[in-house]
């Protein structure tokens, strides 16, 4: 890969707790290159969100600690930025939709107020400006597509529909140009054809501004069709990375196999499969490769050793199956 | 608009309530009054001419009659309409109330803020074992203690009354002496009655001042959390900015709702503040009235103290649907 716009190394991130720490992150490694569209799956709970929250330096702390490693955008480790690069990284490079888009909104000001400081920053205008403001706040609300503009700008949160609410949180974090978005899981509270929606019009805006995304799913189905490459997580760690064909026509984690097998099939018969197990214990997690518990292949090393990426350049997989084979 | 209704209800529910118990206290009213030597015949024609004769509910429409027309009958002790009694002590009861109030709200939520901006650190930790301290300590003990502090060793702080005697007194226009002597240029006569309010107003505020504190405070640590606060800093906000504007204003909304409540109970534990600072204010005179049985007195002082709370929770309701649209438009669809 040329040089990557993103470059997450050997991440790890605890969660301070009454009596201990959760061991979250065990050292993620994640590469974006510019304008590629990445998906990030796993289950809940597996770090997905924790790590783009690191990203854009919003975890709360505490109780989050960062344990280790780099996260480098542009040849620069956000982790070691000053408070004025931060915040420069975030109104003009890297821009994030959040999961939840009620919780995202703040309830008691209009999204008119939430838009105009969003566009205010980001552009450096003084908050004179109004005719300005709004008029950049009325072209974002356009461009995700919502009716009647003018009048979403005097609303208030509640008074919108999931899914207008969904891309009024587009329009908060894409109303001036970036480099790269991070989409946390768009639309799974909504339904599945508002959903689709959604995802067309990240999408759309990818294209047209040359923007890289990562996007968040535990959907297969959704990272099959909007993403380019995958990245596999398991527990806090990245277990299998490649080209979204190649995973789907080749899985090689012993997890990714499993987890393809749970996605019901509408021409085969019977039901999916689950995963035997649980996720592990963040508190005292297993040794070695985190999944070994629930792994129908492990082997004694698996226990003893944390596992490597090994593989060729398009396929990489942290499991010690391929240790020999993909040198 | 529904709200005027439910106060206005309260209100009448709380009149027959008081005026029913004030009359079961044991003990003839009008033979309190003119005293153990009064003839019968004076006694009796006393209780005519009030209409103690009657039974309760007709008493009780007389009564509601007149107090519609500003009367609220005449004290059995002072030998004057209630009215004008409580005209003269009310303004200092509101006057003190007001004063405490203020500086409950801003000091409550300075300290909430002050200490969530640094949670965990050691001025977090002093402003929450001050908490403690403060919501447990009486303001009498309070009182107390800044009467012997300020009345004995340092005089910086006037400990009797309203107003240095030999001051002026304002033209009565509001009542309130600081006000009144704002509107009538009298700047000694308010700095004066201000310096007045200062010891008893703290020892009357401190209970609640910290109760806004501990509650801003952890409202604030709750919505840090929130994603909306990360997402207006991943927006590029500046800090200074999400704290100020996206977290505050929805942290306070529970601290405000519960101003209303701890208002009414500042006027409730005024009495043992202004019986200290010989403050010539309503809670005194009502605890008077009460122990001299002058039912008049009592009812018309329960009432006007209803009307006070009504009024107080009416603005917290407003104010807190100005703060939250999520009860403004609910409401405004029923």
């Amino acid at each position: 890969m040329s040089q990557p716009l993103l470059d997450i190394q050997n991440l790890s991130v605890r969660f301070r707790v009454y009596g201990g720490y959760l061991r979250v992150l065990d050292g993620v490694n994640f590469q974006v290159a510019p304008q590629e569209r990445v998906g990030l799956v796993g289950e809940t709970g597996c770090g997905k969100t924790t790590t783009m929250k690191t990203i854009m330096r919003i975890l709360p702390q505490p109780p989050g600690v960062i344990k280790g490693g780099k996260i480098i955008f542009k040849g620069k480790d956000v982790l070691g930025m000053e408070s004025w690069e931060v915040e420069r990284m975030r109104r003009r490079e890297v821009a994030m939709i959040f999961q939840d888009p009620t919780a995202a909104l703040n309830p008691v000001f209009t999204i008119g107020e939430q838009l105009f400081d969003a566009i205010r920053y980001a552009t450096g205008k003084e908050e004179s400006d109004h005719r300005f403001l709004r008029e950049v706040a009325i072209r974002a609300l356009e461009e995700v597509a919502l009716p009647d503009p003018a009048r979403i700008l005097t609303n208030y949160p509640i008074q919108l529909s999931g899914g207008m609410r969904q891309r009024v949180c587009i329009a908060l974090a894409l109303a001036c140009p970036k480099e790269l978005l991070i989409a946390d899981e768009p639309g799974t509270s909504l339904d599945v054809t508002i959903q689709d929606q959604i995802l067309r019009l990240i999408n759309r805006l990818a294209e047209e501004r040359k923007m890289a995304v990562i996007l968040i799913s535990h959907s297969l189905g959704v990272i099959r069709d909007w993403t380019e490459r995958v990245w596999v997580m398991y527990a806090g760690t990245v277990v299998e990375e490649a080209r979204t064909q190649e995973l789907f026509a080749q899985p090689l984690h012993p997890y990714t196999q499993a987890l393809l097998k749970c996605v019901p099939k509408l021409t085969g018969e019977g039901i999916a499969e689950g995963i035997p197990g649980r996720i592990p214990d963040y508190f005292d997690p297993p040794s070695g490769c985190r999944f070994h518990p629930r792994c129908p292949y492990r082997m004694a090393i698996c226990s003893q050793e944390k596992p490597r990426l090994y593989g060729t350049p398009t396929h990489h997989v942290a499991c010690f199956l391929y240790q020999e084979e993909r040198k | 608009m529904r709200r005027l209704g439910y106060s206005l209800f309260v209100l009448i529910g709380l009149s027959i309530v008081v005026f029913i118990i004030a009359r079961l206290v044991p003990g003839d009213p009008a033979r309190a009054a003119l005293g153990p030597r009064a003839t019968q015949e004076a006694v009796d024609a006393l209780r005519a001419r009030l209409h103690l004769d009657k039974p309760i509910y007709v008493q009780y429409a007389y009564w509601l009659k007149s107090v519609l027309q500003g009367d609220f009958g005449e004290s059995l002790f002072t030998r004057r309409p209630v009215i004008e009694d409580i005209k003269e002590f009310l303004p200092a009861t509101l006057e003190l109330a007001f004063f405490a109030g203020l500086f409950m709200t801003f000091f409550g939520l300075l300290l909430g803020v002050i200490s969530a901006r640094y949670a965990n650190t050691w001025v977090d930790n002093v402003v929450r074992v001050l908490s403690y301290l403060g919501i447990a300590t009486p303001a009498f003990v309070v009182a107390i203690v800044l009467l012997l502090v300020f009345g004995m060793y340092y005089e910086i702080f006037p400990t009797i009354g309203r107003l240095t005697p030999g001051m002026s007194y304002p033209p009565r226009i509001t009542g309130l002496l600081t006000l009144d002597s704002l509107f009538t240029g009298n700047l000694a006569s308010f700095w004066d009655a201000l310096k007045h309010l200062i010891l008893p107003g703290i020892s009357l505020s401190l209970g609640g001042l910290f109760q806004e504190a501990r509650i801003t405070r952890s409202s604030m640590l709750e919505n840090a959390k929130k994603d909306y606060v990360g997402a207006a800093r991943a927006y590029g906000i500046p800090e200074r900015v999400v704290f100020s504007k996206y977290l505050f204003k929805p942290s306070v909304i529970p601290t405000v709702s519960i101003l209303g409540l701890d208002f009414a109970s500042l006027i409730g534990n005024a009495f043992l503040v202004e019986l200290l600072f010989n403050w010539p204010g309503i809670s005194r005179y009502g605890i008077n009235v009460m122990l001299r049985k002058d039912v008049e007195a009592i009812v018309a002082v329960v009432m006007v103290l209803g009307i006070v709370f009504t009024v107080v929770n009416i603005v917290v309701d407003l104010l807190v649907a100005y703060l939250d649209p999520r009860i403004r438009l609910v409401a405004r669809e029923e």
